[in-house]
């Protein structure tokens, strides 16, 4: 070996910020069956992408649900639907402003 | 009217489908499905020593033929054990569906004796997994199972299934169609239109081809593209094969441990065209300085993908066969004499060094002196590790599908049952597997069961008695300590083989290696070949983890 290569190091990046401060409302169309929410929430919780509020009620006869997400904007978040849009159990997923109404009222239950 | 138990119906919608090979180990809270089996006359089980030999088989055969092929294990460990080859299956989409056995549905949650969250821990591994709660659901969730596994970009599919899910009777009319792939997503052809026209003002451009290439059985297209429009081309660890190497556009393949020239030739690219590759950290380097001067052209199946690394100028989301059939009619055929007579000078000068080629005891000479015993009709796979690379560098690819390696997850063990697997899809041609003797030992288990399906499996062993690619790393990054990277006691892998009933040979000792090596490798039957290698044989060039592709070292 030679004296050249003993400086040489692994270069491992830095974890960049992501948060911003903006909030966005995601609204997703699921499948109503045991596990879809584990499948959404683990997509968001190994990126450390932060979901600030969920909720979660089914639609119609029951066969589907919706989610709403209410998370920070993040540089990551166009990416971040299109990793949701390929779950097998996601049929939709919109994006909202984050003066969407529907987290609007909720806030005399966490008082 | 049909009734039949869930088990019953496991296996006829497999047969179904098209199965004839099952890997597995079975287990209690398999045993019905197990049962069925033994009435099935249309599927062979092979019997593996551990599960994720199963695993690996199965993505062996998924490999080769290109479609889903099935795994099957019990409970609890079983199901874990199966966890490393469908994550392996994930990160290089191959198309396998597990079928694990679980605990009745009313034990579920209690600690039950081995029960394990089969589905919880299979979520961020597949592309999909169901956990059946009827026997009935099964008519939906199998066919879907292989409906997904195989359909826009193929992934690994479980279908975890209590035991009382398999005993429960089921009645229908009539069984579910056979399941073909959905359609690939229609794409915009004012797209292929701009990117037509990219190629053609392009002055340096470079084709750059992934795995998707091969999933997609569009090899021969990509080269057709390369050929009309003159494009020097790079290939992924995943698509050697995709171009001959001895083509004389062909880069052969780029990044961590590609040739100084095909580098150098990506970083002067003034057009990148990506197709069925995903810009991985070990192709690109760090991803600033990845084609710092390249206009980007992106094709992907996986929507996802596209602007996911590098921004595309133009990302076209389809099938890489049906993208390909668009855009080869609106590429200008072109000569570039000025860009590829660079292109050749750059590989006269910055050549891939591949020392003792001569001489069959160092590495890349063993590979020379393997390829010239075969002829392309050979299905090569590898381990993970020096060995890989080396192979990956040298080893004259001429088709796809004839290379089979751990791309993604990189897991040692992956080669010698992928190996078998080959060989049980593709019982016509012989196999070999480039091992090193830490990745065999992770595996070593299953020469067992390659000596009771008696394939045509040959392991090529590297022994350098050490942990190659790591005693490496720590040789050039870590000040030279050693730790840990060192076996301090030789194993004897021939009394291994010969103890689990398999062939062995050694070239070690052999007067004439050539001569042992062609007469191992011509005579049927599964066979261990071994050779020692020196431990300070490195692979050169390595572009140090996270650095430009620029800064080769070697």
């Amino acid at each position: 070996m030679s004296e050249q290569n003993t400086n040489l190091s692994e270069y491992i990046p830095d974890v960049p910020e992501h948060n911003g401060f903006t909030k966005v409302v995601l609204e997703l169309g699921v499948a109503n069956h045991p596990g879809v929410m584990s499948h959404i929430c683990g997509l968001f919780a190994r990126r450390a992408f932060n979901v600030e509020g969920i909720l979660c009620m089914p639609v119609g006869s029951g066969d589907t649900s919706r989610i709403w997400l209410l998370i920070f904007e993040d540089e990551r978040l166009s990416k971040m639907i299109k990793q949701v849009e390929k779950l097998e159990d996601v049929l939709y997923v919109r994006q909202h402003g984050g003066e969407h109404p529907v987290f609007g009222r909720l806030d005399e239950f966490f008082q | 009217m049909m009734q039949m138990t869930g088990a019953d119906l496991i296996v006829k919608l497999l047969e179904r489908q098209g199965i004839s090979t099952i890997a597995g180990v079975p287990g209690g809270a398999a045993l019905p499905m197990y049962d069925a089996l033994s009435k099935s006359e249309q599927i062979h089980h092979v019997l593996c020593r551990h599960e994720q030999g199963a695993g690996f088989i199965a993505q062996g055969m998924a490999r080769v033929s290109g479609r889903p092929e099935v795994c099957l294990a019990s409970s609890g460990p079983g199901a874990t054990n199966l966890i490393t080859a469908i994550a392996d299956a994930k990160l290089d989409s191959i198309p396998i569906i597990a079928l694990t056995g679980q605990v009745p549905l009313s034990m579920i949650g209690t600690d039950a004796f081995q029960e394990v969250d089969t589905y919880g821990l299979t979520i961020p591994i597949t592309k999909h997994n169901f956990l059946v709660r009827s026997a009935k659901e099964l008519l939906t969730a199998v066919p879907a199972a292989f409906r997904i596994a195989m359909s826009d970009r193929p992934g690994p599919v479980l279908i975890d299934v209590p035991k009382d899910v398999q005993n429960q009777m089921v009645s229908f009319e009539e069984f579910p169609d056979v399941v073909v792939p959905d359609a690939a997503p229609s794409f915009d052809i004012a797209a292929i239109e701009e990117a037509a026209k990219m190629i053609e003002a392009a002055e340096r451009p470079v084709l750059y081809l992934g795995g998707g290439v091969i999933h997609s059985g569009a090899a021969h297209m990509a080269v057709t593209l390369a050929e009309q429009a003159s494009l020097p081309t790079t290939m992924t660890l995943m698509a050697l094969g995709a171009m001959p190497m001895d083509h004389p556009l062909s880069l052969g393949m780029l990044g961590m441990h590609g040739a100084r020239y095909t580098n150098y030739v990506l970083e002067e690219a003034d057009l990148l065209i990506c197709v069925g590759a995903r810009f991985d950290d070990r192709a690109i380097g760090k991803t600033a300085e990845f084609c710092p001067n390249a206009k980007i052209i992106h094709v992907d199946i996986d929507r996802s993908e596209l602007h996911k690394v590098k921004n595309a100028h133009v990302a076209i989301a389809g099938d890489v066969a049906q993208v390909l059939s668009e855009l080869l009619p609106r590429v200008k055929p072109q000569l570039r004499k000025r860009w590829l007579s660079h292109v050749e000078s750059l590989k006269g000068r910055f050549p891939l060094a591949m020392p003792g080629i001569d001489n069959p005891r160092s590495p890349y000479g063993l590979i020379h002196a393997v390829a010239n015993c075969l002829d392309d009709n050979a299905i090569i796979t590898s381990d993970v590790g020096q060995h890989q690379m080396w192979v990956a560098q040298a080893y004259p690819f001429r088709r796809s599908r004839q290379w089979l390696n751990s791309g993604g997850l990189g897991t040692m063990g992956f080669g010698f049952p992928a190996a078998i697997g080959a060989a049980l899809a593709a019982p016509d041609r012989t196999v070999v597997c480039f091992s090193g003797d830490g990745s065999l030992k992770m595996n070593i288990q299953e020469m067992a069961t390659a000596a009771q399906e008696n394939v045509n499996v040959k392991i090529v062993l590297f022994n350098n008695q050490s942990l190659g690619l790591v005693h490496q790393q720590q040789n050039l990054f870590y000040g030279k300590r050693i730790m840990a990277s060192r076996y301090e006691r030789p194993t004897d892998f021939l009394k291994i083989a010969d103890g689990f009933g398999m062939r062995a040979v050694d070239l070690d000792p052999a007067p004439n290696p050539r001569a042992t090596l062609a007469e191992a490798l011509n005579t049927p039957g599964p066979c261990l070949i071994h050779a020692t290698i020196d431990p300070n044989e490195f692979v050169y060039p390595m572009v140090p983890p996270g650095a430009a592709n620029s800064e080769m070292i070697g």
